[in-house]
């Protein structure tokens, strides 16, 4: 009744091909952006602001980027984790070296430097792809953590590669509370998630799902291979990058090569998979899913089993921690493989015909 | 030279045991075409479960959980009503099923001889095979293989937190009665240091690969195997049962997965580190082909080879500590000449 589209009628091509084609869909997101901006920075305290939205936030971008490159592009990475520690690095490296480089110009350049290693570890996709691929992806994980830690340039000769950010200062403003900080994060994400949703309905996105779908099938139609799949790489890279930046100085502040380890990698593959393959939504559901449980699962578990009259060896709930992790992820795929995403999606076409339901 | 050939020796024996691993993803790739990344997260279960057995004896809510699975099971064997195929009361199953439910009661909290153990979690790591193809991967039938391998991602999540959950997080030794000291006999007679450890290693994955390869051709499951991993759909219409086979292939990486798991955790003790093991693995396979025993070896051999060198005489060059990522970058520039591996078959994609 409320979710009707019945009535908008669209009379030119501009409204045919705007991103949100249906009224309500523009009144939600406008709603959802508004208590983000304002009613949240307000209402949130300070341990949910550091704890959860923040790494939230971040991880949602980072979700995003694999998202971008595995499933719209079709290539599994494994190697998110080291296109963040690339960014974060670069990042703190452009920070310190130049002297007047502004804050942003530096995050910027950080997901650019990440784009460009993801273009150098995408040139294997050319010739291999499936799990070969998925295999060559773990080299990048693995090489860029031992490069950060054996070479103290990248982390300023500190030992044991350990980097400790500077102020976030734009315009003379400095960015110190976890309110300014989340502020901030919100816009970035707000924006690339806004550009990513654009990317894949134009003709780029188009081409990465073709190749997605069949790349034979799609080089054969006409797709430039190498431009496509090298794109899907040091894009999704950049927006990896520019969430390994945020990730050390927005959320952490100190941060060793060690942090951006396999185990960050499977974390943001296990994002996307619970939240959507294949979905911008998803990205962000999957994240705050990954998110939340762990410390609903800690707050919870010991007085749940208290409850029933177990006491729990200490470090049990880390285990409960991964093996409830592993079944979700068994469910999810067996169950519903397109993620949460595709429960909101039919959940709204649903209450499209509710409360009639012909 | 003589430094040169210890270095290789060893490396090449240590790639014996990379290949031990591999063999594990071969054999299931090769059957179900699933890229099975839990793998270490097996190995890792199985060393740990012997250890584990040794120490203490089984604890008494996991033994007492499987028991009652599997007594559920039987009973359902036995209750069983004649159905158009066949059917009736399966006594020879629910006897199986019961015997090791009652053996798994038995065992609580006795610490265990070691061959005991060993038997005890083959028994085991069968069952979890059995388990996996059963929960697993038939609900993920007809799904891109993508999937399956996230899947097993999965998979190795639950089982490496299944593993510390039922054992704990500690480091252990594990002694299986090879020491680790360089022979005498080879000393004397051409000064050059090899463990009878990796040569005991070697051996054992001689054997087990010599077995295999006896399984695979000689046996009427082998010679099914074999089939089902040609076509799958062929293989169901002359008759093999797809879901036992994969039951089988299953239960034999579990084995694999045993042997591997005692010959790593004897060389570098029980630990959470044993699920990287697989990690190098991974290079093995991209080498040799994922669906050829031979690859394995032949990979495991010089990704071994080549690390140990690698690291000798390139390493002091950049800072050493490269072994984690050289045989990967090997395994890549490989790739791009032959992108099918050493002894992998050629696709030709059809539109």
């Amino acid at each position: 009744m409320l979710y009707r589209e019945a009535g908008q009628f669209r009379t030119t091509y501009a409204e045919d091909q705007q991103i949100f084609p249906i009224r309500q869909d523009r009144i939600a997101i406008t709603a959802l952006l508004l208590v983000a901006f304002i009613a949240v920075p307000f209402l949130a305290s300070e341990y949910w602001l550091k704890a959860i939205l923040i790494p939230f936030l971040i991880f949602s971008l980072a979700a995003l980027g694999l998202n971008i490159l595995t499933g719209y592009a079709g290539q599994l990475s494994l190697g998110t984790a080291g296109f963040m520690a690339v960014g974060a690095f670069a990042a703190y490296n452009f920070e310190l070296r130049v002297e007047w480089m502004p804050i942003l110009v530096s995050w910027a350049l950080g997901g650019l430097a990440a784009a460009l290693v993801g273009i150098l570890f995408g040139l294997p996709s050319l010739r291999i792809k499936g799990f070969y691929l998925a295999v060559a992806t773990l080299a990048a994980q693995f090489f860029i953590v031992w490069a950060l830690t054996k070479f103290p340039w990248f982390s300023n000769n500190s030992s044991s590669g350990v980097i400790t950010t500077g102020k976030t200062e734009i315009f003379g403003y400095s960015f110190d509370s976890p309110r300014e900080k989340y502020l901030l994060v919100l816009a970035i994400v707000v924006l690339m998630a806004l550009a990513a949703k654009n990317m894949v309905r134009s003709e780029t996105g188009r081409a990465w799902m073709a190749v997605r779908d069949m790349d034979v099938a799609a080089e054969v139609v006409g797709i430039r291979m190498m431009h496509t799949k090298l794109l899907a790489f040091a894009v999704s890279s950049f927006y990896c990058g520019v969430a390994g930046a945020l990730y050390a100085y927005a959320y952490i502040g100190t941060v060793e090569p060690e942090g951006f380890n396999l185990d960050l990698s499977f974390r943001i593959l296990f994002m996307i998979i619970i939240g959507g393959v294949g979905s911008i939504l998803g990205a962000f559901l999957g994240a705050a899913f990954i998110i939340l449980f762990p410390i609903l699962l800690n707050a919870y578990a010991d007085p749940l089993a208290h409850a029933l009259g177990i006491d729990l060896p200490p470090g049990m709930t880390s285990n409960l921690e991964l093996m409830i992790f592993g079944a979700l992820i068994i469910f999810f795929l067996a169950v519903e493989p397109h993620g949460l995403a595709r429960l909101w999606q039919i959940a709204k076409e649903k209450l499209r015909l509710w409360p009639f339901p012909h | 030279m003589q430094f040169f050939l210890e270095v290789l020796i060893g490396g090449l024996l240590s790639g014996v045991m990379y290949s031990l691993v591999a063999l594990g993803f071969v054999l299931i790739f090769k059957a179900s075409g699933v890229f099975n990344f839990a793998q270490g997260a097996l190995v890792f279960l199985a060393a740990l479960t012997t250890v584990g057995l040794m120490e203490r004896g089984a604890p008494g809510w996991i033994a007492g959980l499987i028991a009652v699975i599997l007594l559920a099971i039987a009973l359902m064997a036995v209750l069983k009503k004649k159905g158009a195929a066949g059917g009736g009361p399966d006594w020879r199953l629910a006897a199986i099923l019961g015997g090791i439910a009652v053996g798994a009661i038995l065992i609580i909290g006795k610490p265990l001889p070691f061959w005991v153990a060993v038997a005890v979690t083959l028994v085991f790591m069968v069952g979890v095979g059995v388990a996996t193809e059963r929960i697993v991967l038939r609900p993920l039938v007809n799904q891109p293989p993508i999937s399956l391998f996230m899947a097993t991602i999965g998979l190795s999540f639950f089982l490496e937190g299944l593993a510390q959950a039922m054992w704990g997080a500690n480091v252990r030794g594990l002694d299986i009665g090879i020491p680790d000291e360089p022979i005498q006999w080879i000393v004397d007679r051409w000064d050059v240091q090899i463990s009878s450890f990796d040569l005991a290693g070697a051996g054992i994955a001689a054997v087990l690969v010599g077995s295999l390869a006896l399984f695979f051709n000689k046996t009427r499951i082998g010679r099914a195997l074999r089939a089902v991993a040609d076509d799958h759909q062929a293989a169901l219409a002359v008759g093999i049962p797809l879901k036992q086979i994969w039951a089988i292939v299953w239960a034999a990486a579990g084995f694999v997965a045993l042997v591997a798991g005692l010959l790593w955790g004897a060389r570098n003790g029980v630990q959470f580190a044993l699920t990287f093991v697989a990690l190098k693995a991974l290079p093995v396979l991209i080498l040799g082909g994922f669906e050829s025993i031979a690859g394995a070896i032949v990979g495991g051999l010089i990704i071994g080879a080549s690390e140990k060198l690698a690291e000798v005489y390139i390493g002091p060059m950049v800072g050493g500590g490269i072994e984690s990522w050289f045989a990967y970058v090997v395994a890549l520039l490989f790739l791009l000449v032959r992108p099918e591996g050493l002894f992998g078959e050629k696709h030709i994609d059809r539109v």
